[in-house]
This record gives structure tokens, C-alpha cells and sequence, in this order.
């Protein structure tokens, strides 16, 4: 206890235990119940951080989440959070916290020389200098610039703590457990409502703990004990402290930062804290209101304070900020910190007050100053003496500072509602236009008087109730005394010759604001914006008005014509890793697995990511020296005899109705409505505007019956497109989609031996003959002896190839029972890459060809949008420039030296031209290098490609300084005339 | 009066009471040449321009709010020229030029910074995508440079590397992209603007335009008529607003792009970085905070805000590639309405009234384009004709099906 | 934002897909004389009003209803939902 040289009696906080913690490496003691600022305080440390810009020395200003100056690094290792605000940091034992922003130890700043300079760093200095030479503003300017600012540091290590994220329903969020919050909630939960109460601090009663005033005739912080114990106990209401609601959004969403275990020395596996999106009937602002400053002459030394700050130090935590205090104000509130100082038995040296009035009060033993003010202060690293006008110089260690209180009007301005100003508190109040359900009570209403705040919240609940028909039980608002609150517009000193503070952190001074004014920055936006005021951590809560008040006098507006800058989410700064919750690292989006995911596990694959699928790759065998290896070996055992591959990622659309037909006519280029049950046809589709969007293959199972496939990529999006098409372009077709990706695993049997290998495990009689079931026929059927499913005769590979779907639990079965049947074949599982290869080798257009850009033309599939009959991209395809005769044609490319790699990405030039953009003849969209034909071969898209065969092109590809020099050639490399498939 | 560190250090010896003001703020004349609707950071380039290199005189800026409030005040302050569409890329190059010499050309500071811009790929087919875009941008005269795994991790040893569920498979680099202090920008070209004689008019909301016969002779605003030669409409986000008092529709519609900052830090991260599998991009500003955003909401709205499964989404982003900013804090997140086109890409053209001018559509990517957006409108109203790099930013170009789709995305604009 | 499904009730507006305004629904007549101007403006040309707008939802994480919902772009306050087919209908789209 030695050591907690301030420490008075009293307050919330548990004697009966001690915590140990360091700042900057020395031990210090505090108590459960302390925050970190009031334990500083208690031992004495009045010294805690350094000013933004000119390093001068800070101290701790405010007792809440307002603070501008008592950031600290707050824990170590991968732990370090930096810009911690002592004021709200709950103690825990071995807290450890570290100082910020200064080279050095804190004590002995070396950049505490800029505060020399300062005559030279006015605002927005930077914007006239710093231009010569050019060079040097990245060289050296700016990096000075950027290791100067910043505040604290990561630890650039990954943060190790989880997030978890909720959501919460209530008919009434309460937002505030301050007096009128704690009336409203009461009132609320009484009529049987579902009610959430939350609140920043970890100690709920808002300033009745920091008061000494009465209710119901106990005091106050035993009123708010006693209801939020008997809130607690209700089920239809859940108290949330150390919940920060920091933003409102639309129709009575809010988001609210709950956090767990910042308050202990470690989160031991838990979730440090929780994001709740709180889904609201109604809510209500009870967030209270925020003191502010007066601006003087060097008011930024430690030992400087808010009035009402130094009122909670005292009462609530049992801790004096000084051994003598004095007190400035311009309004009767800051007279309650002089009486209940002296209650306490603090030494009072004065209480100078700005008004020429009759003092409100009498305090023992202080001298009293109406009609004065404070216009210098004298203490290096915290204050020893304060100057008033008079020029009489008084010694104090601590000085209270009032200058009234402004509504926490924030979060009803977060849906761009603008606050109002009222002459009565000289403050802004919450405007007419509210967040939709949203009533304010109490002090964030302007209701300042503790009497006024709790009839305000027991109204504002009563009608809410009344409005969402819950039957109010008669409730009686507690009563309260309604203490004067005076106060005057009073700002600043202007007899102060030094600099002033108005934005602590940030460094802006009455000068900083005097001299944007007369730069002609004069909107609040530009004053902001030229001076930085507002744009610290603390969003300006204690600065915004004075500033804003100071502007209007030079400009001669009142404060609204001046107006207000605009409260933006959230209302105190949220930690990232609580934004994202458990949505990173893997588990950044989910995976989809193929239903032969185990068995590729078990057989060597590697896997890679397609969208959220992830897919076998390739399947290494041992003694393959790398991935080409493998899938070289895949191709060709595949074409030589008999290959398996996943296919179940491609999109997979059940259509149904007495008017599939001519639905599947609308969305397709190419006709549909004469397709014979148990045939398949390709199909190509358009967007509206005419560019290709997607293909596949449409099989017609029924009469009525279709199955529809996509690519992997445009699965859902399609799916969704058609639903447009279905509900609302033809909404009187008889027909009904279902997607069935998921519900079917499909296997692509290609090679030689596909045949051989199927009649092994469908059941008889199903005759798999060519006559019988040829290219492009589908069925359904039986394998296996009785498991139903269904097979296509269609190819991908160029190969005598079929597609063998079963219900997706059977999945990872059936691809051992076809590897099983296709062992005397050395039938070999295939992965992407060689699905990629032999597609590219069949000039087959995929993802890379059909980018959303390019056209039916382009992709030489012209053919396949029907002259008969309309479908959707139809008539905006046929726009002139769509249709030019040096369109992009897609096409093959061979190298012409064999050895030499295309790579995908390079551009095409003519030869003799030179290479730039303005010669640019279109680009190489696919590669691969062939085993079938034993060289690299490319697929791209080249200006009137359809004419040039033949030609040798300069490939180009200047961000990898390669060119090679490539024959244009049918992009059908393999089999063009397709009888292999059709085998 | 000429900025330099000398006039610093005179104005700071005699208390900083000589600063002037920056701009004058007159009311408007009867009669202009040229009036520019919008006080943002295109239409007062567009002033500066036409004054400085066209030569015109009698300009005047109308200003809704404060000058400067458009997106210039509200945007993730990034430059940089990676296009790779014909119709975009020699302009963006232009403008990346422009802003290499801007702070010089109008004796402001507004701190550009060439910290590169870093796109990171996840996959084959982004990787090849990069690919012919880095080429494209070469063969324009733009720098280009593909980066591997292998160097990525030497220099950004903080990306998730090792855990991603998407890996990074390396990254397209513009070296001399990066960042500006986006409000600078408009202060600069608004004393270089008012400097030349460009009246800037602020509070001066334009509520119709004086249309007689097909031609346009002047606007109607809250400071009453004045009449105009032409009449340059350059209100991006509010376009299709202003553009109806002239009974136009446009390919636009309104849509809101959140950006956010964190508290300020100690130097974290080099340059700009975006995240090729979601949706999230980041820099440093030179104040410390980390200024980041992603995906637009994705609704139409003119309401400057945004709502929560965006937040989280971009922040989701976020921790994916750099998890080491779990314990850096958000500080403010705000949004900015966007005109988002049709094909992701802008207007600078006339209209078929004669004498009103339009430029806007520029998506969430009207910062970097502020300089030669200028530019090249200046050129267009003193020479009737487009500038030669802004050809085919034209109104008509759905019609014929001259589309400049950089993403392949189609006639959705918030897909762009 | 919350919309207010006719059939499931009170949804997050995070489960649907957003499209654009319910003219989409308008789909022009393709053998029209002046098809390609009708579509072109179909297409590209938007009111894009500020205020009330009626505009297209698509219940992706639900029954998979397309929707018209009249949202205030200026307050994204919502005044109507509808189910798009029935809209559709009711403008006279009966094939």
C-alpha cells in the first residue's frame, strides 16, 4: 500500500485484494475494481504518454472512453495492443503497460525537440513544403514523416486470441446503463418486454458510481446495484456490461462489442471478445453525455483534468489525482467536484470560475475566483502551478477543468441524422430525424439533472412500451434531486498568450484553428480535415465543440450555422480481429469437398482450391520427380486406355415442367425444344447485354425432365439467373428448378477403354453398345446391382468418354468400385491439370476463354445462337462493334520451336510490327505443355484468328521477358474431326 | 503566395499571421464560359486545366457543399494505372503521370507517394489473368512487375503465408503506384484553380439547367441563374441526380463504398496491397492508420453509409492475408455513393444537348483518375473534341457495344 | 437492413442477392420494330431515382424467391415487399 500515495478512502473497489502490474517496467499496485488510469494515479503517476506531434508530456485526462492522452501499449508478445486507453483498461494482475510515441525513455523524449519547431509546424504545414527536390519527399521526408506519426506498434506476429460473433433479438436494446438507462430498463422489463441492457463499462450505473447524489433516499451507485440486481434476475432481460454498442444501422440493427476476457491476464482458449449484431424493436440512447474543456494557455500538462474525471477518480475509485486541486469551470456542475473533494478532505486551493456570478456553492478552505480564468500553467511533466488573469500565480498539482457537458448524441447521427443545438445547455442535442426506433433519454437528451434523467428514461420506456402494446404496469419514476446545472458558453481564455490544446492527441491548438479560419478553411469538414482536429483515436469527444465554437467566433456564425462534423460507426474504435470472428486463417470461407474427397486423399492427390471446392489436382505416384510427372502420365494412360475424374463440381440444375423445353429455348443460344428424350446437347448461354456467360451440357431424362449442368465457377450464378428467368422474365411457364449440384457425384470415365470399364458395374440388360447408347445419349439406369444412376455418353477429354453420376453418399465408393473395375485396364484417377490439358488439347473454351468478356463470335460458337428463335443476349449480340470484322477469334497456337513454352498472358504482335499496345493483336488465354504431341500448345484469342492460320506470330511477354514466336493454328489440336469420341 | 520551407519559416518568426487565404469566396457572376457543376476533385482539376493549359478564364465552379466534399473527401486515396482494357489504360497512364508532377505543377504538397500497389494472386487462372494485364500495361509504357511466392514472403513476411485458405501464390506489382492525401488534392487545384482567376463557389446548389431549343444557356441554383456558354456537369455519385434536371437517364446507378481507418500506428505495411480472394485492400497513410476497404454494399442508395455484413466482410478480408492487424483497431468507417457503370468504366463526353457536358460513372475508382479526368474534360470543352486518351469514354459506347469491361462482369454495375 | 419477406416474415437482408431495379423485369418484346433500341435501354439506361425504388432481391440463402421490395435509397426505409413473380404477372409477363 505504500506505494498508492493517493489513494483515499472509499469508492468500488476491493480492498481486500491487490494487484500487482507494472508500467514501463516499474511495479505498481491497485485493487479489483481500478482501471489502470486510476491505479497510475493512485501511485502517483501523474506522467503516461507523449503529444502526436510535439512530443510534449501527457498525462491522464478524462476517466472514460473519451480519453485523448492515456494511451498505453497494453501487454507483450503477440499480445501487444497498442493505443490502449488507460481509462477504460480494467486492472488485472501482472498488467503489464508500456508508454508510447516517444524516443527515449518517456521521461527524457528526444522528440520532444519538435515542440521547439512549432512555430514552423502550424497546421497543415506540411502541404507548403517538402516539394523540393522532388526525390526527396519518398527518400526522406515522408519516411521521417511516418516513423514520427503512428502512435503504438503491432507486434506483427498473428494475433492469437479467437473472436466469436452473435447475434441477439430483444424488443428494447437499451443502450447506456447510466441513470436513465437504468430507469427505461427497468420500466421496460417490468411490462415483460425482452430487454437488452448494455453498457462500455464493466461496472454498470454510468456516472451514479461517479456521483454522490441520492435516489429513493439511498445513494445512488446502492440504486443502481439494487436494480441491476433485480434486472439481473429477470429472464426477459440480459445486462451486458463491458458491451459497447458502437454503431447503428439499418432498421434497428446495431452492432455491439462485448469484450471477455480483456478484463484477466490471459483469455485461456476462450473468445476474447464478442461481435453481436443486436436485432432491435425499438431502442433507446441513454449514453449519458461527455465534459468538456476550456481551452488556456499550456492546458495540456499532466495533472490537468476534467473536472468530472477527477470527481470519479475520487469517489469512485478512492484515489486523488492531486494533493491540491484546483478547480476551473464555467458552469455549476464543476462545483460538485470542489464539494465533494473537500467532502473527501482533498485539499482545495481554488475554484476559479469564469462566470461573474454569485459563487453557487461554498467549499471549506478554497479561495474563490468568479469571474476569472486560467491562462497559464507552470510543471514540465505535470503540473506544479496554474496563472490566472490576474496574473496570480497559485500551486496545485491537479487541475479540474470544466466547460459543461455535451450529450453523447453520437449513434442517432450514425444513419446521418444531424444533432441540434440547444442555447439552455449550450450543447448539441439529438436532432428530429432518428435512427427508425430509435428515443434517446436522459443526459444524451440533454436532460442533465439526475432527476430529469431517470423521469426521462421511465417516460421514454412507458410510451415505447405502449407503442410495441406491451400493457405498462404503472411505473413511478425514482426520484432524484434536480441539481443546478448551470453553464455558459465559455471556450476558451482568450487573455491566454501560450498555446492552447483543444485536440490533445492530435495536437491542435485555438492558434491551429484561428489560423485554418483565416487560410479560408472555414467549413467544419475543412477545419477537420486542414488540422487534423477530431481524427485521433478518441473522434474528437472532448474537442469537436470547443473547436467548432471557436470557428464560429471567427467567422461570427453561431455554432449550428457553424454546424457539426459528421459522427461516423463505431462509436470507440474496434479491434479487427473482433470484426472478422473466427473467419480466417482456413477457416476464411468454408471448403466444399468433392464426394471423392477421401479416397484422392488416400491416393496421393494434391488439392487446389476452386472457388470454395477443392479439387485433386493431380494424383503423384512414387518415383514422379514433380506435378508434370504426373500429369503427363495422366494423359496419356488416360488416352491410351482409361482415366477417372471428379467431376461433381460442375453445376448440376434438375429442370422439370411441362414447359422445360421451352424455358431451356430462352436461356440457351442454341434450340432445345426438338432434343430426343435421352439425348444430351451442348448448350451455350449469354448475358442479357450479349457477352457468352456460361456452358455445358443440357440432357433430357423425360419428356419433361431435364438435367442441366454449368461450369464449376458460374454454378450458383447461374442457378440464379435462371430463377430471374423463370419468376420473372417467363413466369408463366409451367417449370421448376432445383439445384443438385450437391446431391449427385458425377465421374468422368474418358479413354479407350471407358466402355470396357463401365460394362463392369452397371447392371444388366443396359446395353452400353455404340448402337445402343452413342455419343451424346444419356440414360438412367442401375449399377452395381441396384444403385440408381445416371450416365452420359458425352467428353470433354476428345475421348471415347462418358459421365457416371450416383447420389453423392455413394461418392467416394463408386470411385474405388471404378477403379476397382478398371484395374485390368490401369485405369488412372485424373486430376484438374490433366482434366485442363486434354480440354486445351480439344480446344474446348473454359474459364480463361469464357471471362465475361468475349462473345459467341469471339469464341468461334457463333454458330450456336439460332437464327430461329430469340434467347437472352440475343439481340444486344448483334451490336455493331460486338460484330466487327477484326473481332478476336479464339484459336490454337504451336510454338515453332517445339522446345520453347507459351505461356498463358502473353500478347499477340504481328511480325515486323513493333510490340505495344497500338499493334496489340490479342493475348494467349491457355496453355499446356502436351505429352500427347510433345510440345507446349496454346489457346487464345487473336484479331480475325479465323483467317490467319498458318501465320507465325510474335508472342510476347514483357513482364516475364520472353518472347517466343508461335504457328496460328485450329484450336482443335486433338482429334478435330472427332471420331474418337464418338467411337 | 508561393509555398516553399522559406515561407514557412518567415510566417512561423512572425507568430503565423500572415497566412492568406487560399481561395477567395465570391459570388457568381451573371455570365461564365464555362460552368462546372461540382467542386469535387474531377470538376476543380477540370477548372485548374482549363485555366492553366486552356487558357479559359471566366469559369465558375458550383459547389453544393464545401469544395472538395465529393468523393475526393471520402475515397482510400490509392493511384495507380493497372488497366488493361485499350480504352482505359493510356488514360490511367496519364494521370499516373500527371500526378507524378502535380505537386510541383500547383505548389501544393499533396504527398504523393509511389509506394507501389501490390495485387496478390491465388490461383492459376488469376495468375495468368495478371499475367496478360502486366503485359498490356507494359506494352502501354506502364510499369509492370510479376512477383513470386518466394519474393512476396522476403518482403511481406507478415502475409498469411502458411495458413491461408487461399494461398498466395505471388502478385502483380505497380511500382509507381501508391498514395495521395486525397483532400490535399483538391485544395491544390482549388488554389491553382482560384489563382487563375476560376470562381469557386461554394453552398451553390444547381437545381436545373436553362435548356432552350436543344441548347443549353446556363443553370438555375441556389444563388439564382447565371448563364453559360457550356455547362460541365462533373458530379460523380450524384449523377444521375442532376443529369434528371436535364430529363437524361444515364448507364449509372448510385451505389455506397465503405472505407474505414484504424487507429493510428508505427510504420506497418510498405505500400497498397489487395487481396485476390476477397475482398479487401489496404495502405498506411503517412498519419499511421491503416486505411482499407472492399466490396461496395452492393444496393442502390444515396445514403452516404453503409451497414454491417460489409464491415465485417472487408474485415474478414483482412485478418485472411495479414492476421498480425487483429489487435489494431477500427477507428472510423464512413461511405461515399459511387456512380457505378455499366461496364465498370467512365463518361467524359457531350451530350446531345448542346453546350452540357457530362463526366462521372467512375465507379470507386475516380481518386487516381482526378488529374487527367481534368485533363482531358478541359480538353473536350475548349476543343469540342475528346482528348486523345479519353476516345472512348463515351455515352453512345453501350449502344454500339464498345464495352470496357475490366472485370468481364457485364451490364450489373454492382458487380464491377 | 431487414426485408420483410411475404411468405418467411421478417429476413436479414445479408441472406438475399441483390440485383437492380424491378424495371429488369420489363423485359422487352425481342420481334418489336425498334428491338435493339429497347433493348439497349433495357440494358443500360437506369432512373436510378433518389427515393423511393423499386428493385429486385433474390432469396439465395432461403426459398430462392425473387422479390420486389420498394426500398428509399435516401433512408433505405422499405415500404413494400412483393413477390416478383406475381409482379411480373402482374405486369403482364403471363408466358
Amino acid at each position: 500500500m505504500s506505494q498508492q500515495t493517493h489513494r483515499i478512502s472509499g469508492g468500488l473497489i476491493d480492498r481486500s485484494s491487490t494487484l500487482e502490474f507494472t508500467f514501463n517496467g516499474k511495479k505498481m499496485q491497485g485493487h479489483p475494481g481500478d482501471t489502470l488510469a486510476s491505479a497510475l494515479l493512485a501511485n502517483g503517476q501523474r506522467l503516461v504518454g507523449r503529444g502526436f506531434k510535439y512530443h510534449r508530456p501527457r498525462g491522464i485526462f478524462t476517466a472514460g472512453s473519451e480519453e485523448p492522452n492515456a494511451l498505453v501499449q497494453l501487454r507483450s508478445g503477440a499480445h501487444q495492443e497498442p493505443n490502449t486507453r488507460a481509462t477504460v483498461t480494467e486492472l488485472f494482475d501482472g498488467l503489464t503497460a508500456t508508454s508510447q510515441n516517444h524516443r527515449g525513455s518517456l521521461e527524457f523524449d528526444f522528440m520532444a525537440v519538435t515542440d521547439l519547431l512549432s512555430p514552423f509546424l502550424s497546421a497543415g504545414f506540411y502541404y507548403k513544403t517538402f516539394m523540393w527536390p522532388k526525390a526527396f519527399w519518398e527518400k526522406i521526408y515522408e519516411p521521417i514523416i511516418r516513423s514520427s506519426a503512428g502512435l503504438g506498434s503491432l507486434s506483427m506476429q498473428e494475433d492469437p486470441d479467437i473472436y466469436d460473433k452473435g447475434f441477439l433479438h430483444c424488443d428494447l436494446l437499451v443502450i447506456g446503463s447510466g441513470p436513465a438507462g437504468l430507469a427505461a430498463a427497468l420500466s421496460a422489463a417490468r411490462s415483460g418486454a425482452q430487454v437488452i441492457l448494455a453498457d462500455e463499462d464493466y461496472h454498470a450505473g454510468g456516472r451514479l458510481n461517479a456521483e454522490t447524489y441520492d435516489i429513493d433516499g439511498i445513494s445512488g451507485s446502492d440504486w443502481a446495484a439494487q436494480t441491476l440486481a433485480e434486472l439481473s434476475a429477470m429472464d426477459n432481460v440480459r445486462v451486458m456490461v463491458r458491451t459497447t454498442v458502437y454503431g447503428a444501422y439499418d432498421h434497428g440493427v446495431f452492432g455491439a462489442l462485448e469484450r471477455c476476457t480483456d478484463h484477466l491476464a490471459s483469455s485461456d482458449g476462450k473468445p476474447r471478445q464478442v461481435l453481436w449484431r443486436i436485432y432491435s424493436k425499438r431502442s433507446l440512447l441513454s449514453a449519458g453525455a461527455t465534459e468538456r474543456p476550456i481551452a488556456f494557455g499550456n492546458n495540456d500538462r499532466p495533472g490537468i483534468m476534467l473536472a468530472g474525471a477527477v470527481r470519479t477518480y475520487v469517489n469512485r475509485y478512492g484515489v486523488s489525482p492531486g494533493k491540491q486541486v484546483a478547480i476551473f469551470t464555467n458552469n455549476d456542475d464543476g462545483w460538485r467536484t470542489a464539494t465533494d473533494l473537500a467532502a473527501k478532505g482533498v485539499d482545495i486551493s481554488a475554484v476559479i470560475d469564469a462566470r461573474d456570478i454569485e459563487p453557487p456553492a461554498s467549499v471549506h478552505g478554497a479561495a474563490v475566483y468568479m469571474g476569472s480564468s486560467v491562462v497559464d500553467t507552470a510543471g514540465r511533466k505535470g503540473l506544479r502551478a496554474i496563472t490566472l488573469a490576474s496574473g496570480e500565480r497559485l500551486e496545485a498539482d491537479c487541475l479540474a477543468v470544466s466547460g459543461g457537458w455535451n450529450p453523447n448524441v453520437h449513434l442517432t447521427c450514425h444513419q446521418r441524422g444531424k444533432p441540434q443545438w440547444r442555447n439552455e445547455i449550450n450543447a448539441f442535442v439529438p436532432g428530429s430525424t432518428l435512427p427508425a426506433g430509435m428515443r434517446v433519454a436522459g443526459a444524451a437528451n440533454g436532460a442533465l439533472s439526475l432527476g430529469a434523467a431517470l423521469r426521462d428514461g421511465t417516460d421514454c420506456a412507458t410510451s415505447i412500451m405502449a407503442d410495441l402494446g406491451f400493457k405498462s404496469k404503472a411505473s413511478k419514476a425514482p426520484t432524484a434531486s434536480d441539481e443546478a446545472h448551470a453553464s455558459s458558453a465559455y471556450w476558451h481564455v482568450p487573455e491566454s498568450r501560450p498555446r492552447a490544446w483543444l485536440d490533445m492527441q492530435n495536437d491542435v491548438t485555438v492558434k491551429d484553428i484561428k489560423q485554418s479560419f483565416k487560410e479560408g478553411f472555414r467549413s467544419v469538414e475543412h477545419l477537420k480535415r486542414y488540422t487534423t482536429l477530431g481524427m485521433a483515436t478518441d473522434q474528437g469527444k472532448t474537442s469537436n465543440i470547443p473547436a467548432l465554437a471557436i470557428m464560429a467566433e471567427c467567422t461570427g456564425k453561431t455554432i449550428p450555422e457553424t454546424g457539426t462534423t459528421i459522427f461516423r460507426p463505431p462509436y470507440t474504435p474496434i479491434p479487427m480481429g473482433a470484426l472478422a470472428g473466427r473467419a480466417r486463417g482456413k477457416d476464411f470461407r468454408p471448403y466444399r469437398l468433392t464426394p471423392s474427397h477421401k479416397w484422392a486423399e488416400n491416393n496421393g492427390a494434391t488439392f487446389v482450391e476452386t472457388g470454395n471446392w477443392l479439387r485433386a489436382q493431380w494424383f503423384a505416384r512414387p518415383g514422379e520427380k514433380g506435378w508434370r510427372d504426373s500429369v503427363d502420365r495422366e494423359v496419356e494412360m488416360t488416352r491410351a486406355s482409361v482415366g477417372i475424374c471428379d467431376v461433381t463440381t460442375l453445376g448440376k440444375i434438375d429442370i422439370q415442367g411441362k414447359d422445360a423445353a421451352e424455358f431451356l429455348n430462352h436461356v440457351y443460344t442454341n434450340a432445345f425444344l426438338k432434343l430426343p428424350v435421352g439425348k444430351v446437347r451442348y448448350g451455350l448461354m449469354l448475358r442479357e447485354d450479349g457477352i457468352a456467360y456460361d456452358d455445358g451440357t443440357t440432357a433430357r431424362l423425360g419428356e419433361n425432365h431435364f438435367v442441366m449442368t454449368t461450369t464449376t465457377a458460374n454454378a450458383v450464378l447461374v442457378f440464379r439467373r435462371l430463377e430471374f428467368a423463370r419468376q420473372c422474365l417467363w413466369p408463366g411457364l409451367d417449370v421448376h428448378l432445383i439445384s443438385t449440384t450437391d446431391g449427385w457425384a458425377q465421374f468422368a470415365v474418358a479413354g479407350p477403354n471407358s466402355r470396357n470399364l463401365l460394362s463392369k458395374v452397371i447392371d444388366a440388360p443396359f446395353d452400353l453398345s455404340n448402337d445402343a447408347f452413342p455419343f451424346m445419349a444419356c440414360s438412367e439406369l442401375t449399377i452395381c446391382g441396384g444403385t440408381p444412376a445416371r450416365l452420359f455418353r458425352i467428353s470433354f477429354s476428345g475421348e471415347m468418354a462418358y459421365e457416371i453420376a450416383v447420389p453423392a453418399r455413394f461418392g467416394n465408393a463408386m470411385m474405388g468400385v471404378l477403379m476397382e473395375a478398371g484395374k485390368e485396364y490401369d485405369a488412372v484417377p485424373y486430376g484438374t491439370e490433366a482434366l485442363g490439358v486434354m480440354r486445351i488439347e480439344k480446344g474446348h473454351a473454359a474459364g480463361n476463354e469464357l471471362n465475361g468478356q468475349t462473345t459467341a463470335l469471339n469464341l468461334g460458337l457463333g454458330g450456336f445462337v439460332s437464327k430461329k428463335k430469340d434467347c437472352i443476349g440475343k439481340t444486344l449480340s448483334q451490336r455493331p462493334e460486338l460484330n466487327r470484322d477484326d473481332a478476336i477469334r479464339l484459336v490454337g497456337f504451336k510454338p515453332v520451336d517445339h522446345s520453347q513454352p507459351l505461356l498463358a498472358g502473353s500478347h499477340f504482335i504481328t511480325k515486323g510490327d513493333t510490340a505495344n499496345m497500338a499493334n496489340d493483336q490479342g493475348w494467349m488465354t491457355s496453355v499446356a505443355y502436351s505429352p500427347t504431341f510433345g510440345h507446349s500448345i496454346g489457346l487464345g484469342f487473336i484479331k480475325r484468328g479465323h483467317e490467319r492460320k498458318g501465320e507465325i506470330i510474335r508472342v510476347v511477354n514483357p513482364a516475364r521477358n520472353i518472347e517466343v514466336e508461335a504457328e496460328i493454328v485450329s484450336p482443335h489440336f486433338y482429334d478435330p474431326e472427332g471420331g474418337l469420341q464418338r467411337g | 503566395m508561393r509555398y516553399s520551407a522559406f515561407e514557412i519559416l518567415k510566417q512561423g518568426l512572425s507568430g503565423n499571421k500572415g497566412w492568406k487565404p487560399v481561395w477567395r469566396e465570391p459570388e457568381p457572376k451573371a455570365e461564365y464560359d464555362v460552368i462546372i457543376v461540382g467542386g469535387g476533385g474531377h470538376g476543380l482539376s477540370t477548372a485548374y486545366y482549363l485555366s492553366k493549359v486552356y487558357g479559359m478564364r471566366n469559369i465558375a465552379v458550383l459547389e453544393k457543399g464545401w469544395l472538395g466534399s465529393g468523393n475526393i473527401g471520402r475515397n482510400t486515396t490509392i493511384i495507380r494505372s493497372n488497366y488493361m482494357m485499350p480504352g482505359n489504360q493510356p488514360f490511367y497512364e496519364f494521370s499516373l503521370k500527371l500526378w507524378e508532377g502535380l505537386e510541383q505543377d500547383f505548389n501544393y504538397n499533396a504527398m504523393v507517394s509511389q509506394r507501389s500497389i501490390l495485387n496478390l494472386f491465388h490461383s492459376d487462372p488469376q495468375r495468368d489473368a495478371f499475367v496478360r494485364r502486366a503485359n498490356a500495361m507494359i506494352l502501354s509504357g506502364a510499369d509492370a512487375e510479376l512477383a513470386d511466392e518466394a519474393q512476396l514472403r522476403r518482403e511481406l513476411p507478415f502475409l498469411d503465408f502458411d495458413n491461408a485458405r487461399f494461398p498466395i501464390k505471388g502478385g502483380l506489382y505497380q511500382r509507381r503506384g501508391g498514395t495521395v492525401r486525397h483532400d490535399a488534392v483538391a485544395w491544390g487545384y482549388a488554389r491553382g484553380a482560384d489563382s487563375h482567376g476560376v470562381d469557386i463557389i461554394q453552398n451553390c446548389e444547381v437545381t436545373g439547367f436553362d435548356i432552350e431549343n436543344g441548347v443549353c444557356t446556363g443553370v438555375q441554383s441556389s444563388k439564382g441563374r447565371i448563364r453559360a456558354k457550356k455547362v460541365a456537369v462533373c458530379v460523380a455519385g450524384s449523377s444521375s441526380r442532376v443529369m434528371s434536371l436535364a430529363g437524361m437517364r444515364l448507364p449509372i446507378e448510385s451505389h455506397v463504398l465503405q472505407a474505414f481507418v484504424t487507429e493510428g500506428l508505427k510504420p506497418t505495411l510498405p505500400g497498397v496491397i489487395t487481396f485476390g480472394a476477397g475482398h479487401f485492400y489496404v495502405s498506411q497513410s503517412d498519419k499511421g492508420g491503416l486505411v482499407f476497404g472492399g466490396d461496395i454494399d452492393g444496393y442502390n442508395t444515396y445514403a452516404q453509409r453503409g451497414n454491417l455484413p460489409v464491415v465485417e466482410d472487408v474485415a474478414e478480408g483482412g485478418m485472411a492475408i495479414m492476421p498480425m492487424i487483429g489487435r489494431t483497431r477500427l477507428l472510423r468507417s464512413w461511405g461515399g455513393v459511387m456512380d457505378m457503370s455499366m461496364d465498370g468504366s467512365p463518361f467524359i463526353d457531350k451530350t446531345h444537348i448542346e453546350g452540357l457536358y457530362f463526366n462521372g460513372g467512375w465507379c470507386y475508382g475516380g481518386f487516381k483518375a482526378t488529374p487527367a479526368s481534368g485533363y482531358c474534360y478541359a480538353h473536350l470543352l475548349a476543343n469540342d473534341t475528346p482528348h486523345p486518351v479519353a476516345t472512348e469514354m463515351r455515352l453512345d459506347r453501350f449502344k454500339r457495344g464498345h464495352i470496357i469491361d475490366e472485370k468481364g462482369q457485364g451490364n450489373q454495375p454492382n458487380l464491377h | 437492413m431487414i426485408i420483410n419477406h411475404p411468405l418467411l416474415g421478417p429476413r436479414d437482408a445479408a441472406e438475399f442477392v441483390y440485383l437492380g431495379d424491378a424495371a429488369l423485369i420489363d423485359r422487352p418484346d425481342p420481334e418489336a420494330e425498334n428491338a435493339d433500341e429497347q433493348f439497349y435501354e433495357y440494358g443500360y439506361l437506369r432512373d436510378n431515382p433518389a427515393g423511393a425504388h423499386q428493385e429486385l432481391w433474390y432469396h439465395e440463402q432461403g426459398d430462392r424467391s425473387w422479390l420486389v421490395v420498394t426500398r428509399d435509397t435516401l433512408t433505405h426505409e422499405i415500404t413494400g415487399v412483393k413477390l416478383a413473380r406475381d409482379e411480373a404477372k402482374k405486369r403482364g409477363r403471363n408466358k
